[in-house]
């Protein structure tokens, strides 16, 4: 994907996210997550039922990284079963960090595939996702 | 002579325009020579040996504690603390005199823009003992005024802890009139000088505050050295916070201790030596200049920085009117860091985020701003490079990947 394109999408996920805003519904799990090393903190809240991601929303102040991610990751894994979303997530934690992923199954996602040659943001990229799978695994166990 | 020539960073990084003194600052050749000095040509430790090399570290370490003394104007010697910095020394002065001086009930006065290390030891001290921490108000300015503190006291107040400079709003405190009312009604005044100590003239005489804190590195002094001032008697009153080698005079198996006087029974163990020299060297230095003209440079600085922001209508800019080099700013809709690591495309280094003052956002209304904090060897040239970038910052979102 050419830079340009991966830029506007990044831009329209940051300017128009997906799901944003929190909504009073006890059926969802919600947590927050920020960021150790910088300024981020946003909320996200997930509904799971029998095993499936039925909706995530998020909200919350942060970079045009972490809140486009954020956009993009309610995106793909709205839809999906638990194990799946987990899949999902690993790669894109492997793409991120340089490792080995299948690039097939992470969506639109793929846009974020260089931010390694910016460390400083590799983990505003991480933020919701990372996120997300703690509440996954939990879970699951 | 130039002085960013006598700055190593300065000289070396050419295009490297650094905007974040409040966080720290650069060293000039001098105080990083003085360092290498002594641990190139003798090393040893303060207060032990015969030998000339010792005496001479002796001597250098206890010479900065004058240049210290002379520096802030205290009254004695022994009114000198090292310190690893201005965090350690607010934790002393908080957990190894207050604790044992206040009472169930007992009130302290700071603020919603202090600095995290006058804000979490007092919590900390509060569920420990009982003692109730409460807020100045602050006005449309963010400033802290005679009339707010006037306001926030009650009998039961026994402590009023604040920055004399807040490091995000950058207002100056009227530290004088508060400690003269203060003093009339018995309570203690901690002024935390981190941000002013290294920025203007600051005469704890002239003052008259009980405690002051402040760090090196934020001076042209090396990292992990700072400073505890408290009034002879008072500082005689605290219990020593580390206990050990260099603090007693003499303990017997049975558990009975003779401590030293003051200072050294507050400086347990091998002191940061180096730190030491090398502050001593950063006090010359700033001697040199004359902190008058320091903080005189720096306000005109400041002013043509923010005359040259509000000419760009995208840049908001929170505190015009305070008189020291912090600059607090946002371009409008955009969230600080991404602006940061914008103007770190152009080398230019501010700070985004809350700055330590994580309760600010509850006045301010907004959490996070860049801050520009500026020193005497920043230029009028880089602000205008820092303009001209932010002219472009519409192109912010197109460097994003």
């Amino acid at each position: 994907m050419d830079s340009n394109l991966k830029r506007s999408l990044l831009l329209e996920n940051f300017q128009n996210p997906t799901n944003r805003g929190l909504i009073d519904d006890k059926s969802y799990i919600k947590i927050n997550t920020n960021n150790e090393s910088c300024i981020d903190e946003l909320d996200i809240m997930i509904k799971i039922e029998d095993n499936l991601i039925k909706d995530m929303r998020f909200d919350g102040e942060a970079c045009a990284i972490s809140t486009s991610t954020a956009s993009v990751m309610i995106k793909t894994l709205i839809g999906k079963t638990v194990d799946e979303a987990l899949n999902i997530i690993n790669n894109y934690q492997n793409m991120i960090n340089e490792k080995e992923y299948n690039e097939n199954i992470i969506g639109e996602a793929i846009i974020y595939n260089e931010i390694y040659k910016q460390p400083n943001r590799k983990k505003c990229a991480l933020l919701p996702w990372d996120g997300i799978k703690e509440v996954l695994t939990q879970y699951k166990s | 002579m130039d002085i960013r020539e006598e700055f190593p960073m300065l000289v070396n990084n050419n295009n490297l325009i650094y905007f974040d003194n409040g966080a720290t600052t650069f060293k000039p050749r001098l105080v990083i020579d003085s360092i290498k000095d002594y641990y190139e040509n003798y090393t040893s430790n303060a207060h032990r040996g015969d030998y000339n090399i010792s005496l001479k570290t002796d001597m250098k370490y206890e010479a900065t504690r004058k240049k210290v003394k002379e520096f802030i104007n205290a009254e004695r010697l022994e009114e000198i603390i090292f310190t690893s910095g201005t965090t350690e020394s607010l934790n002393m002065i908080i957990k190894s005199y207050f604790k044992y001086n206040l009472n169930p009930g007992d009130e302290v006065l700071i603020t919603k823009s202090e600095h995290a290390s006058n804000v979490l030891p007092w919590f900390d001290l509060a569920n420990e003992i009982g003692i109730k921490v409460k807020y100045i108000e602050l006005d449309n300015d963010f400033k802290v005024t005679l009339d707010s503190i006037k306001k926030a006291t009650t009998p039961n107040t026994r402590v009023i802890s604040i920055a004399h400079i807040t490091n995000v709003v950058g207002d100056v405190r009227p530290i004088k009139e508060i400690t003269e009312y203060a003093h009339q009604l018995g309570i203690k005044v901690i002024v935390d000088g981190a941000q002013s100590v290294p920025h203007m003239k600051v005469d704890v005489q002239d003052l008259d505050c009980d405690f002051l804190a402040f760090s090196a590195h934020k001076m042209c002094g090396p990292t992990g050295i700072g400073i505890l001032y408290g009034k002879y008697e008072l500082l005689d009153k605290m219990k020593p916070y580390n206990l050990g080698g260099g603090m007693n005079s003499s303990f017997t198996s049975d558990g009975i201790i003779e401590y030293k006087s003051l200072p050294q029974r507050l400086e347990a163990g091998t002191q940061n030596i180096a730190g030491v020299i090398g502050l001593g060297a950063a006090i010359d230095y700033l001697s040199l200049l004359d902190m008058d003209k320091v903080h005189e440079y720096e306000l005109k600085l400041k002013e043509y920085l923010v005359k040259k922001l509000k000419e760009n209508d995208m840049i908001e800019v929170y505190n015009e009117n305070s008189e020291s080099g912090i600059v607090a700013f946002n371009i409008k809709n955009i969230f600080s860091q991404d602006t940061a690591i914008f103007l770190n495309d152009y080398n230019i280094c501010v700070r985004a985020g809350n700055h330590c003052a994580k309760i600010l956002k509850d006045e301010l209304e907004i959490k996070n701003t860049c801050r520009i904090s500026l020193y005497f060897y920043n230029t009028k040239e880089e602000i205008d490079k820092l303009i001209e970038v932010l002219k472009n910052s519409d192109m912010l979102y197109q460097q994003i990947l």
